[in-house]
């Protein structure tokens, strides 16, 4: 029983932070993020 | 005690899904025409495993990336929490066995090399320090420190396409593109002789998904009334991990090598305390001395 709860638990409070952030369009700022070249990240910034 | 040994290379699922997850996520291939990097809304996804977001052929953003711009701009990501934990409480560290480019490079590297040594034990735990370093140091420095300093993925798939291609990008070259391809190096060298050390070492998307072995969903099983100990398991081991000891480990990328391979189909799958069926592997030929 322990094997299922544990991981069900996680997921149910995963998917509710996942919508929750959905409801804050965050995905929005991951786009944002995500067009633009990060110069740090290929070592120029 | 029999010795078995594995006499002929094995090709498992796990190297032909590695082929398709690094093109289904690298996979922007119009970006020839006009040099830059794909600005499509697939963006707006995070990626499972680590990969660049300024890799020109990338179509999702990287979650590590995106955990230090978070922290820059002082907000939570519950979006990206809720995304990675999803993955982390279905199948725990299976996404960097089955899908991490990097992972796939490494994997490749390991087999050109002809030393080979073991990652010496106390360096599985600077990933985690990494991790836990990288958050607040970012918000100190208001600069990704990670992706900045050691992330050799994003130098591989993102920093040197980018330079070669774009001349405005060349012109701004300066050492701390010459630090990160240092860090590359060294990562490329030691790849060729230990299995996986970046992500047994460094990778903090890892130690993250790591968190997880113990309580997710999709968890090894091995039977000790069947098992030899032959460690023909930890021959084909990409973590250099004896399953039989601990089937569960943090270290486990669940890549399922060690079922396809076990002689005696000791070592099972299971899903929510379910089994997933007995494996289906290609029959291996061993040499018994």
């Amino acid at each position: 029983m322990k094997k299922k709860l544990i991981p069900a638990g996680i997921l149910i409070v995963s998917i509710a932070l996942l919508l929750l952030g959905i409801m804050r369009k965050e995905y929005m700022e991951v786009f944002r993020r995500g067009i633009l070249i990060c110069l740090e990240c290929i070592g120029i910034g | 005690m029999r010795k078995i040994r594995i006499k002929k290379r094995h090709i498992f699922p796990t190297n032909l899904v590695q082929w398709i997850s690094l093109f289904a996520i690298n996979g922007y291939f119009p970006v020839i025409k006009n040099p830059n990097l794909y600005q499509g809304r697939l963006k707006g996804l995070v990626c499972p495993s680590l990969n660049c977001y300024s890799c020109p052929l990338a179509y999702t953003s990287c979650p590590i990336g995106l955990m230090q711009h978070f922290a820059i701009i002082r907000a939570i990501p519950a979006y990206l929490l809720g995304w990675l934990g999803i993955i982390g409480a279905t199948v725990g560290r299976a996404q960097c066995g089955w899908v991490c480019p990097f992972g796939l490079v490494q994997d490749l590297l390991y087999r050109i090399g002809k030393i080979k040594l073991p990652l010496p034990r106390g360096f599985v735990f600077v990933k985690y320090l990494i991790l836990a370093g990288m958050i607040p140091l970012s918000m100190l420095t208001l600069d990704p420190v990670f992706c900045q300093f050691i992330c050799p993925a994003g130098t591989l798939f993102a920093g040197i396409p980018q330079v070669l291609w774009i001349p405005d990008l060349r012109a701004l070259v300066a050492h701390l593109f010459w630090i990160k391809i240092s860090v590359l190096s060294i990562v490329v060298i030691l790849s060729m002789m230990i299995k996986r050390p970046f992500c047994r070492a460094l990778c903090p998307l890892g130690a993250f998904y790591s968190l997880f072995n113990r309580v997710s969903a999709l968890k090894l099983q091995v039977d000790m009334d069947r098992c030899t100990e032959c460690d023909l398991c930890y021959q084909v081991c990409p973590m250099d991990i004896k399953i039989y000891k601990d089937p569960n480990q943090i270290e486990c990328i669940r890549c399922n090598r060690c079922v396809r391979i076990c002689p005696e189909d000791a070592i099972s799958v299971e899903l929510f305390g379910k089994p997933l069926g007995k494996k289906q592997g290609i029959p291996l030929k061993v040499k018994v001395e």
